[in-house]
C-alpha cells in the first residue's frame, strides 16, 4: 500500500497549495444555510386583513376587538376597516391585502338566538403558506371567540395536551445536517471528481500507469484522499454552521465524536460513488455538467429541506437508494436529538456497504490502460 | 540481449490500423529515435512499449519482459516521459521526484541520493523548492527528465521530449540527455519529428510514416543510402513544361523533384551539376531566381523513403504541437 500513500501525499500536498477549493465547496453551503434558514424558518407576520363589518352589533365588535388583539399582540395580522365589500375584494384580488373577513349583517342576531352564526374568511390562496397562516389565525381567533366567559370547574371536554421532548427546532437548524452533507458532496465533487478528470485529461494519470502502481492501490489513494478532503470540508461546516444555527451544547466531545464519524462514513460513501460515475469518463466538461443534476437529485430527496412523507411514490424511491437520505438522517438524530449510535446504526451500515460496493465496482471498472 | 526487441506489433483502432505489424530491435546502451509526422504512429507505438496501450497484435520485449504478459516487470524497467507535461504545477520540483520515488518503492536513503544526484544532472538543484508552476517550459522539461529517471531504469522513453520548447532550451535538453545517458548506462528510445534532433541526438533512426516502418539505420547511413551526396534548389522564372526533364538529363543528376515550383535535383557532383544548370538555362533562355546547394539532409531522406517532405507535414499539424495538448494518435 506504500504507492496508496504516495498518491494520498500527493493530492493532500496539492490540497494544501489550493485554499480556495475549501472556500468554494463552503460558501455555497454556508450561503444556502443562512438564507433558506432564515427564509422559511421565521414566523409569518403583519398579513394584511381586511375587516368588512356589515353587522355592527356587540358580538361583531367582539370579533373585531380579537382580531386587533392579534393585530397588537402576536402582529400575526394587521387589520384594515373597509366600509365597502366589492372595494376590499379589489383590493384582494390586486395583492393589497392577503385576505378578507366578512362578518354578515345577521351575524349579532344569529349569535343571540344561537342559529350558526358564521363569519367568512376569502383569502388569497396562491401562496400556500401564507393562506394556511392566515387561516390557522383566523380559526384560533373563533375559537377563542366560541370559549365560555366561565369555564367549568370540571370540564367535560376532552383536550390534547401536546408534550415536546426536544426543545423548538427552528428552520436553520433543521436545515444544518443537508447543509453539512451537501459541502461534503460539494468537496467530493470538487476536490475529488472534477481535479480527477482534469487531471486524467492533461495526461497525469498516463505518469502513474506507467508506474508499478496496481489499480486497487490507485483507487484506493484517490478514494483515501478525497475522503479526508471531504471530511475537512464537513467538520468545517459543521463547527461554522452550529455557531449560525445556534445548535445547543454544540461542542460536546461526545457528540463531536459520534458526527465526526458520521462525516467519515459519509465522505467515504460519496466519494465512492463519485468514482463510480466518473472511472470511465475523460471529459472535462462531463463532470461539471453533471454537477448541479447530482446535487438537485441526491440533495432534495433527502429530506433535507422537507419531509419525505411529503413526495411522490417516484420520489421517495430515490429517496431509499439515496445516501444522502441515511446521511442526513443521522446528523439530524446527533444535531437535533442527541441521540448515540443505536440511533443511527441502519444508517451508517448503510452508507459503509454502498461506499464498498461502490468502490468495489470502480475498481473493477477501472482500465489499467489509456 | 537487445534493449527492446519489437515484433510485429499492430494496432488498430476499431477499422484504423495506427501500426502495422512494425519490427526492429534497440540496442543496450543506443540512443534510438522514432522519426515521423503527427499521426504517423509514434506515440501509439511508444505506449504499447509503455504498456499504456495494449498491442492488437504481434508483441514487444522491453528489458526481456513481454509488454503484455510481464506487464510489471516492463514498468518496473522503464522511465517513461509523456509528451504532455505532466508535472504536478502546485507541487515542488522535489516534490514531484519524491511522490514518484515513492510510487517505485524506491527505499528513503537510496531516495535522496538519487534525488540529490538527478537536480544537479538536469541543473535545478537552486530550484529544488521552487513549484513547478513557476518554473519555464524548459526547465519543467528538465523535472521531467528528472522524475523519470528517479528510480534508476534500464530504459528511457521520451516522446516527443523537446516539443514546446524554445532552441536554446531544445539544445539543452539534448546535451542533458547525452550526458545522463552516458552516466547512468541508459538505453533511450524518443519520438520527435524534429529532423535536427534526430540527426544530432539518436544514433540511429527509424522514419515511421502512415504506421509503417520506412527505413532504420543511423544518420549517416540513411543520408548515404539514398542517391546523391549534394540537392541543388532551385527556381526559375517561366520554366519550361519539360524543364525537370531537361534537368535530370545533366551530369551526375540522380532525381528531380518539383514542389512549389522550387526544383531539388540530387547530385552526385554539386560543383559540376551547378554550371551545367546555369549554362543550360542561359541556352534555354530561362531565368535563375534563386539557386542554393545542400548535403544530403534527413528531410531528403524522409522525401526519398516516404514520398514526401517532413516539414510540409509539420506545417499542416503545427497547431498541435502545444506540449499540453490532450491526446495525439
Amino acid at each position: 500500500m506504500g504507492r496508496a500513500w504516495a498518491i494520498i501525499e500527493r493530492e493532500l500536498r496539492r490540497f494544501r497549495r489550493s485554499p480556495v477549493l475549501i472556500v468554494i465547496s463552503l460558501v455555497f453551503p454556508i450561503v444556502q444555510l443562512v438564507v433558506l434558514g432564515y427564509a422559511f424558518g421565521g414566523n409569518v407576520k403583519h398579513l394584511k386583513v381586511a375587516i368588512v363589518d356589515q353587522d355592527h352589533g356587540v358580538p361583531a365588535v367582539k370579533v373585531r376587538e380579537l382580531a386587533s388583539a392579534l393585530a397588537s399582540g402576536a402582529r400575526t395580522i394587521d387589520t384594515i376597516d373597509y366600509g365597502d365589500p366589492g372595494r376590499a375584494m379589489e383590493d384582494l384580488r390586486d395583492g393589497r391585502v392577503n385576505g378578507v373577513l366578512t362578518i354578515p349583517p345577521e351575524f349579532s342576531r344569529r349569535v343571540l338566538e344561537r342559529n350558526q352564526p358564521r363569519v367568512a374568511l376569502i383569502e388569497d390562496n396562491t401562496d400556500t403558506f401564507v393562506s394556511a397562516t392566515l387561516a390557522g389565525t383566523l380559526a384560533g381567533m373563533i375559537a377563542s371567540y366560541n370559549e365560555p366567559a366561565h369555564a367549568p370547574r370540571i370540564p367535560g371536554q376532552a383536550t390534547l395536551d401536546v408534550v415536546e421532548v426536544y426543545p423548538y427546532v427552528p428552520y436553520v437548524q433543521y436545515l444544518l445536517p443537508g447543509t453539512v452533507v451537501m459541502s461534503v458532496f460539494m468537496m467530493v465533487m470538487i476536490g475529488g471528481g472534477i481535479i480527477f478528470i482534469d487531471d486524467k485529461a492533461r495526461g497525469l494519470h498516463e505518469g502513474y500507469l506507467v508506474t508499478p502502481i496496481t489499480k486497487f492501490e490507485l483507487i484506493a489513494g484517490f478514494n483515501v484522499s478525497g475522503t479526508v478532503k471531504a471530511v475537512m470540508a464537513g467538520v468545517v461546516l459543521m463547527t461554522i454552521g452550529s455557531v449560525i444555527a445556534g445548535i445547543p451544547n454544540a461542542f460536546n466531545l461526545v457528540r463531536l465524536f459520534r458526527l465526526f464519524v458520521v462525516v467519515v462514513i459519509t465522505s467515504f460513501a460519496l466519494i465512492s460513488l463519485m468514482f463510480l460515475l466518473m472511472v470511465r469518463v475523460s471529459d472535462p466538461l462531463l463532470p461539471r455538467a453533471v454537477f448541479g443534476v447530482l446535487n438537485t437529485l441526491l440533495y432534495f430527496p433527502s429530506g433535507a429541506v422537507y419531509p419525505q412523507q411529503g413526495f411522490p411514490a417516484w420520489m421517495q424511491v430515490i429517496a431509499v437508494v439515496d445516501p444522502f437520505t441515511y446521511s442526513v438522517h443521522a446528523l439530524k438524530c446527533l444535531l437535533l436529538k442527541n441521540t448515540g449510535f443505536g440511533a443511527i446504526s441502519y444508517d451508517l451500515a448503510f452508507l459503509t456497504i454502498f461506499g464498498v460496493v461502490a468502490m468495489t465496482a470502480a475498481t473493477m471498472l477501472f482500465k489499467r490502460t489509456l | 540481449m537487445n534493449a527492446i526487441d519489437v515484433r510485429e506489433i499492430v494496432k488498430k483502432f476499431g477499422e484504423f490500423t495506427a501500426v502495422k505489424e512494425i519490427s526492429f530491435a534497440v540496442e543496450e546502451g543506443e540512443i534510438f529515435g522514432l522519426l515521423g509526422p503527427n499521426g504517423a504512429g509514434k506515440s501509439t507505438l511508444i505506449r504499447m512499449l509503455t504498456t499504456l496501450l495494449p498491442p492488437t497484435g504481434g508483441t514487444a520485449l522491453v528489458n526481456g519482459f513481454d509488454i503484455t504478459r510481464q506487464a510489471d516487470g516492463v514498468r518496473r524497467s522503464i522511465g517513461v516521459i509523456p509528451q504532455a507535461m505532466t508535472s504536478d504545477l502546485e507541487l515542488s520540483v522535489e516534490e514531484n521526484l519524491i511522490i514518484f520515488a515513492k510510487l517505485y518503492g524506491v527505499p528513503r536513503v537510496k531516495r535522496e541520493r538519487l534525488i540529490d544526484e538527478l537536480l544537479q544532472a538536469v541543473e535545478l538543484t537552486q530550484w529544488r523548492a521552487a513549484q513547478v508552476k513557476h518554473l519555464s517550459g524548459g526547465m519543467r522539461r528538465r523535472v521531467e527528465i528528472a522524475r523519470g529517471l528517479v528510480h534508476e531504469p534500464k530504459i528511457f522513453f521520451l516522446d516527443e521530449p523537446t516539443t514546446g520548447l524554445d532552441p536554446v532550451s531544445r539544445v539543452a535538453v539534448w546535451e542533458m540527455l547525452r550526458t545522463i545517458k552516458h552516466q547512468r548506462e541508459l538505453t533511450i528510445l524518443l519520438t520527435t519529428h524534429y529532423m535536427d534532433e534526430a540527426d544530432k541526438l539518436c544514433d540511429r533512426i527509424a522514419i515511421v510514416d502512415h504506421g509503417e516502418l520506412k527505413a532504420l539505420d543511423s544518420p549517416r547511413k540513411l543520408k548515404a543510402s539514398i542517391p546523391g551526396l549534394n540537392t541543388l534548389e532551385v527556381s526559375f522564372h517561366n520554366a519550361p513544361e519539360n524543364w525537370a526533364a531537361t534537368l535530370e538529363a545533366l551530369p551526375s543528376v540522380e532525381g528531380v523533384t518539383v514542389q512549389d515550383h522550387v526544383y531539388r535535383i540530387a547530385t552526385f557532383n554539386g560543383p559540376a551539376t551547378t554550371t551545367a544548370i546555369l549554362e543550360t538555362a542561359a541556352h534555354a533562355g530561362v531565368p535563375v531566381l534563386s539557386l542554393s546547394v545542400q548535403s544530403t539532409t534527413l528531410d531528403d531522406v524522409f522525401v526519398h523513403y516516404t514520398g514526401r517532405a517532413l516539414r510540409d507535414e509539420l506545417q499542416e499539424a503545427s497547431a498541435k504541437d502545444s506540449p499540453f495538448m490532450l491526446r495525439r494518435g
